[in-house]
């Protein structure tokens, strides 16, 4: 920084102007095509599995770019009963669900000791438990296979609930410290003072402050968790029992080299829509929650 | 960030720093308070973590016995092997499975990774540039995230039929399903599609924070695009996209539901370590499944310790941890 930047113009050629606003043009044109390749990039595919669905098993083979005719055949079907796709949707809400909400109250817990109190071990606590979050699903996924087995939890809800903590309590407890962590400590030790005991200031002062950041992380580990496969595969082989993103992978035709494509198309978008759906509203907390750990 | 130092260097009230006191005084209750409110975490942790971790590295000196014994009875329970399951990975007939499964997780994680934080890159340049319309764009660049693991496993599936989608746009008639490369491709394009926009989206906030002065700078020094990408952009955002890169590689070592949707289970050219492990334990052969999973851990840990060693990536702020564990240290002996 010893330079003084010396003010000169680049380039002031006689034909400036027209080639700036040339140049400009070219610009925003380029960056305008590039936003429509990332656009094609990620909803190119979704779009297709959205047209495949709702055509009919006659033309599911057609590459028009819309369903001619337009038909609900698929979904009629996929809901008929013969499959139990909505039985393993409701399995697969009570599972995030629960997953979910077990995290969190476990997570609101550690983050709150991590982020406001004193004590020894601390960052080894923290880093133990962020390293937890590597572990691979499969890891988990032998051992407690045998011990459900052993213990008759195969087929059950909590064998995959219980499971499913080894990657949502990690992801809780490192997205509900950073959020806490950026929360001043100021208020509730005004609230301390005023006569309020630890407890108190947190229930009333932290827990509404940190309403948003709990939101986020709900958001995130109800993602994951509805989008878990390994151990729901693993662990059930009841259909009754078995999850959407499972029952899906299972769905087949009456013979093998006629998959039911359509069927599987619709009800690839029925298991994601709630998560597009929640992707539409709160695009702008998820973003958050995944950066938030990164760029701090 | 201020707790932290308190718990490193465990301050006597007299030289405990001054203004750094935020949290209150240790005290023996909050020790207290904080254990209980850790331990329900720490004994679910234990369950679901260190106890499939001590049990598989039981499990796997342990081989099922199959077939019939001497007397023409069918031969039950386990026999103990040693680390026979684990000499095994190199011999025979499983060992060239299990050197093929290794040599698909390190194939797939390095071809993915690599792709995916150029293409991520890519995605976050332009996302930067744009200012109308960018709660859209991160909307739909959230949908390829967002997509359940196996629906898009399904989805490309369909994308891949031998008269689908993928053949007819360029015109060719390969079975992209069946064994070979052409699976191996279609698995690394469907992830690369899953999980780009993912680092573009880490990348694209790390790229958010750079102050626009320094771009104005650049650009009055006569830095063109180029240059600023690979002096500014690049070094600023060099954290942000290690973190990224090394959370997708962790990730991309347990590949599992892609593969195993896509082209199915059993496969040799896609199935992975983890498909392995899975099999194995299928079959009720938990001591080389066992074995199977613990080298996985291994390897994934190895791949993170290296990397951040290596890299330097910050994961969970001990370098923050370390300046000011050494500040307090210096201030206390100042103090003294």
């Amino acid at each position: 920084m010893t330079q003084i930047p010396v003010l000169t113009p680049v380039e002031t050629p006689d034909d400036a102007p027209q080639r700036v606003a040339w140049k400009r043009g070219w610009k925003s044109y380029s960056v305008y095509l590039g936003l429509a390749a990332i656009l094609v990039y990620c909803l190119a595919p979704f779009y297709w599995m959205l047209v495949s669905s709702f055509r009919r098993t006659a033309d599911i083979f057609d590459n028009t770019l819309l369903p001619q005719p337009f038909s609900a055949e698929n979904y009629i079907k996929v809901f008929d009963g013969s499959t139990l796709f909505g039985q393993a949707l409701l399995n697969s809400l009570i599972v995030a669900g629960v997953t979910t909400a077990a995290a969190l109250v476990l997570g609101i817990f550690a983050a709150y000791a991590i982020s406001r109190l004193n004590f020894r071990f601390k960052s080894v606590i923290l880093g133990v438990i962020i390293a937890t979050s590597m572990f691979p699903g499969i890891s988990v996924v032998v051992p407690l296979l045998r011990l459900f087995t052993d213990i008759g939890w195969i087929n059950t809800y909590q064998a995959m609930i219980v499971p499913n903590l080894s990657f949502a309590i990690p992801l809780a407890v490192w997205n509900l410290t950073t959020f806490m962590k950026a929360l001043p400590f100021d208020l509730e030790e005004a609230a301390m003072i005023d006569g309020c005991s630890k407890w108190q200031a947190f229930r009333k002062v932290l827990l509404p402050l940190a309403a948003p950041g709990v939101f986020t992380t709900a958001i995130l580990t109800f993602i994951h968790s509805w989008n878990e496969f390994i151990i729901a595969l693993s662990m059930v082989n009841d259909p009754t029992v078995q999850t959407a993103t499972v029952a899906i992978s299972k769905f087949t035709g009456a013979t093998e080299f006629q998959a039911p494509f359509g069927e599987q198309m619709a009800a690839g978008v029925i298991v994601t829509i709630p998560l597009v759906i929640m992707v539409l509203i709160f695009q702008r907390r998820i973003v958050e929650g995944l950066t938030s750990g990164a760029t701090k | 960030m201020s707790t932290r130092t308190a718990a490193a260097s465990r301050p006597t009230p007299d030289t405990r720093p001054p203004g750094r006191k935020k949290s209150g005084k240790r005290s023996a209750g909050e020790g207290r308070m904080a254990a209980m409110l850790l331990s329900p975490t720490l004994l679910v942790l234990a369950l679901v973590i260190a106890y499939p971790l001590v049990s598989a590295l039981y499990q796997s000196m342990f081989r099922e016995q199959s077939g019939l014994d001497a007397s023409g009875f069918v031969a039950e329970g386990e026999i103990f092997v040693g680390l026979g399951n684990y000499t095994d990975l190199f011999v025979g007939e499983s060992g060239a499975r299990f050197l093929n499964a290794f040599g698909n997780t390190t194939f797939f994680t390095v071809t993915t990774v690599a792709l995916e934080t150029v293409l991520g890159l890519c995605l976050a340049l332009a996302m930067n540039r744009a200012f109308r319309g960018r709660s859209f764009l991160r909307a739909s660049i959230l949908i390829p995230w967002a997509i359940p693991t196996a629906v898009s496993g399904l989805l490309w599936r369909w994308i891949f039929q031998s008269d689908g989608i993928a053949n007819s746009l360029i015109g060719s008639e390969i079975l992209w399903t069946a064994e070979g490369l052409t699976a191996k491709m279609a698995v690394i394009i469907a992830e690369v599609w899953k999980t780009a926009p993912f680092i573009g989206l880490l990348v694209l906030a790390g790229m958010q924070i750079i102050p626009e002065e320094i771009y104005e700078a650049a650009k009055i020094d006569g830095a063109g695009f180029w240059r600023q990408f690979r002096s500014i952009t690049l070094p600023l955002v060099k954290p942000t996209l290690l973190v990224a890169v090394l959370f997708r590689l962790l990730d991309a070592l347990r590949m599992f539901d892609l593969p195993f949707v896509l082209i199915g289970p059993g496969k040799e050219s896609v199935e992975t370590l983890s498909m392995l492990a899975w099999d194995e334990s299928n079959q009720l052969r938990y001591g080389s499944a066992s074995a199977f999973a613990i080298i996985l851990f291994l390897y994934v840990a190895l791949v993170a310790i290296v990397f951040v060693k290596l890299l330097g990536a910050d994961v969970a702020g001990t370098k923050e941890v370390r300046a000011l564990r050494r500040a307090t240290r210096t201030r206390k002996a100042k103090a003294l």
